[in-house]
């Protein structure tokens, strides 16, 4: 049994088979107080399917990108949880997720993930198709752009044309825009049954479960240190 | 299960304690009592502290400090149920400091905590980081038990608070708090003054050594018989690194040479004077002749020597856990909890949050009724 942790946006934890199957969801759409939800998230989450912590294989963390503080809780959550139980962390980049649900709600054409990274600029990740696991194809992103600006015309959503393509070959498409407001769980925790069922395990290379942050903290070395000298 | 003689020894519960206020990601694992006049056992205080990548920032930065308890965390809680030679199946109660702190940081530890509850199915205790500053007191084994009533003086890099404890889990009283920055802090903005490194306090100590303390009489925040209706207790250092600033400028505008050590140790001498002042004032005020010392600025020798010394004059006894308890750490939140799980306190709710600002008063955040603590 996989639990999904999320809090890049909204919060939401979700209980996920190990086939897929999706068991039960939590979700609090308040994009603060992450840290207040979370564990009665995680509780309820555990209650709607029935499961105790003990029923627990594994924990997928949504990884970002997100806001800094927010994000942290649910992967702060995960590893602790998974800590707990002894149990791996799955980490999945948060934009992944959300492209499944959108390919599963019957895309077909290059799109971009679209989500809030707060101080006027957006995280965009642009996917075309499916890979041979059927997890999204990511193509460009994540990256940060000014939220006030035409994505349109952003050469990161020009993709060019490939296998996914049965039309403009040759050619370049625009991505579709596709704003997300919350990383869907459920979809989480599939991408994390399919990277398992296509032979994913843990490396315990913590380089490679790091949050995507995308910003550097925001903090300048201040004048230097002034001399004085006896 | 450790079997000594004919049965299982009475266990008290085992307590895990986390702690991410500020630039510490502390770790301790506490065995509580097991009935009532024994004492509860250290187990682990087992620190990962991000100071060094604060350091040339010259100050604690609130987003460096929680990322850094990101990566922490797990590292620290396999170190410390090691170290402590238990596995988290046996912990009984995990312990978490809500707050006053940094809230990016505090989310952090909270965050884990309520996760790390979740997952063991044990009760979660979220307690005050002020109080737990108290609390680290109670796993000093060599000392004799904690006396109430008692002042209690913590000063660290982020807080500079006189306490009145009547009782650890029921009754802590304010009695004053810096209206600027801390005491901690004030050592690192003189030392960034003189062109010394971060942390400022070991090094304006090292600067000090062959200083004249009384060499220059810089001011005593807050100290005005006029101050003493609204601000008896409460500390001010920012117009005294002000005025350490404008000293030194005079004195470079005059073409003089800056008398490094003088400065250091006359700046040290008014901290510590105001500190400890004010600490026996209220000693003195509240008839209570007991003073507990804590925060990592107490690692301090000046401060401690002229709180020992004052203190003596004055008939009060002082009390100084040891300074690996001093600073902030994981410990004194599990010896915390385990103090309230002795008192038979409920656990906390789930809901609870990071309060940056959460008053000394509120020892346990988020209590509920009912529901027992097992005990192993
Ligand atoms: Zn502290």
């Amino acid at each position: 049994m996989i639990l999904a942790v999320d809090t890049s946006l909204g919060s939401t934890v979700a209980i996920v088979e190990p086939d897929g199957a999706v068991r039960a969801v939590a979700r609090s759409e308040n994009t603060l107080g992450h840290a207040e939800v979370i564990g009665t998230l995680l509780q309820r989450a555990l209650a709607d399917a029935g499961v105790s912590p003990a029923d627990v294989t594994h924990v997928a963390a949504g990884m970002g990108p997100g806001a800094f503080t927010g994000l942290r809780i649910g992967i702060a959550a995960a590893r602790a949880f998974a800590l707990g139980r002894g149990i791996p962390v799955v980490p999945v980049p948060g934009h992944v997720a959300a492209a499944l649900a959108h390919l599963d709600a019957g895309a077909t054409a290059p799109f971009a993930v679209v989500t809030d990274a707060r101080r006027r600029e957006n995280a965009v990740t642009v996917f075309d198709g499916r890979d041979a696991n059927g997890l999204p194809r990511r193509v460009a992103g994540p990256e940060l752009r000014a939220n006030d600006v035409d994505l349109a015309a952003d050469p990161l959503l020009s993709v060019a044309a490939g296998p996914a393509s049965d039309g403009a070959r040759g050619g370049a498409r625009t991505a579709e825009v596709v704003p997300v407001t919350e990383i869907p769980a459920d979809a989480l925790g599939r991408v994390a049954a399919s990277m398992l069922a296509s032979g994913w395990a843990p490396t315990g290379e913590l380089a490679e479960t790091e949050p995507l942050y995308l910003r550097s903290p925001d903090v300048t070395v201040g004048h230097a240190p002034k001399k004085v000298r006896a | 299960m450790l079997m000594t003689g004919p049965g299982p020894m009475p266990r008290g519960p085992l307590v895990l304690g986390i702690e991410t206020s500020c630039d510490e990601t502390g770790i301790g694992i506490v065995r509580g009592r097991s009935r009532p006049g024994e004492r509860h056992v250290l187990l682990s205080n087992t620190i990962a502290s991000s100071m060094d990548e604060h350091a040339r920032y010259g100050g604690v930065v609130p987003e460096v400090a929680a990322r850094a308890h990101l990566e922490a965390l797990q590292p620290a809680i396999e170190r410390a149920v090691a170290e402590a030679g238990v596995t988290l199946a046996e912990v009984d109660a995990v312990a978490v400091t809500s707050g006053p702190g940094l809230a990016g940081a505090l989310m952090v530890g909270v965050g884990a905590a309520k996760a790390l509850a979740v997952s063991l199915d044990k009760p979660l205790y979220a307690v005050n980081h002020l109080v737990g500053h108290i609390a680290a007191d109670i796993l000093d084994a060599d000392a004799p038990p904690l006396e109430y009533p008692t002042v209690a003086l913590l000063v660290s890099g982020g807080h500079t608070s006189l306490l009145l404890v009547r009782d650890l889990t029921s009754d802590v009283e304010l009695l004053g708090e810096t209206v600027d920055d801390a005491a901690g802090e004030a050592f690192d903005k003189v030392a960034r003054i003189l062109g010394l490194p971060y942390p400022g306090g070991p090094e304006i100590d090292r600067a000090a050594v062959d200083g004249d303390p009384t060499a220059i009489r810089f001011p005593r925040g807050l100290s005005r018989a006029s101050d003493r209706a609204a601000h008896r207790y409460d500390f001010s250092f920012s117009g005294l690194k002000t005025a350490v600033a404008r000293w030194i400028e005079q004195r470079e505008a005059a073409g003089e040479p800056v008398p490094v050590a003088d400065v250091a140790a006359s700046f040290r001498e008014a901290v510590v004077d105001v500190l400890v002042g004010k600490a026996l004032d209220a000693c003195a005020q509240h008839g209570v002749p007991r003073l507990l010392l804590g925060g990592g600025v107490i690692a301090n020798r000046r401060l401690r020597d002229v709180a020992l010394a004052r203190a003596e004059a004055a008939g009060v006894t002082v009390r100084i856990p040891p300074l690996s308890l001093c600073t902030d750490n994981g410990a004194m939140i599990a010896a915390l909890a385990a103090e309230l799980i002795g008192e038979g306190r409920a656990p906390s709710t789930l809901e609870f949050g990071a309060d940056s600002t959460l008053p000394v008063t509120q020892i346990q955040v988020a209590a509920r009724d009912a529901v027992a603590v097992g005990t192993a």
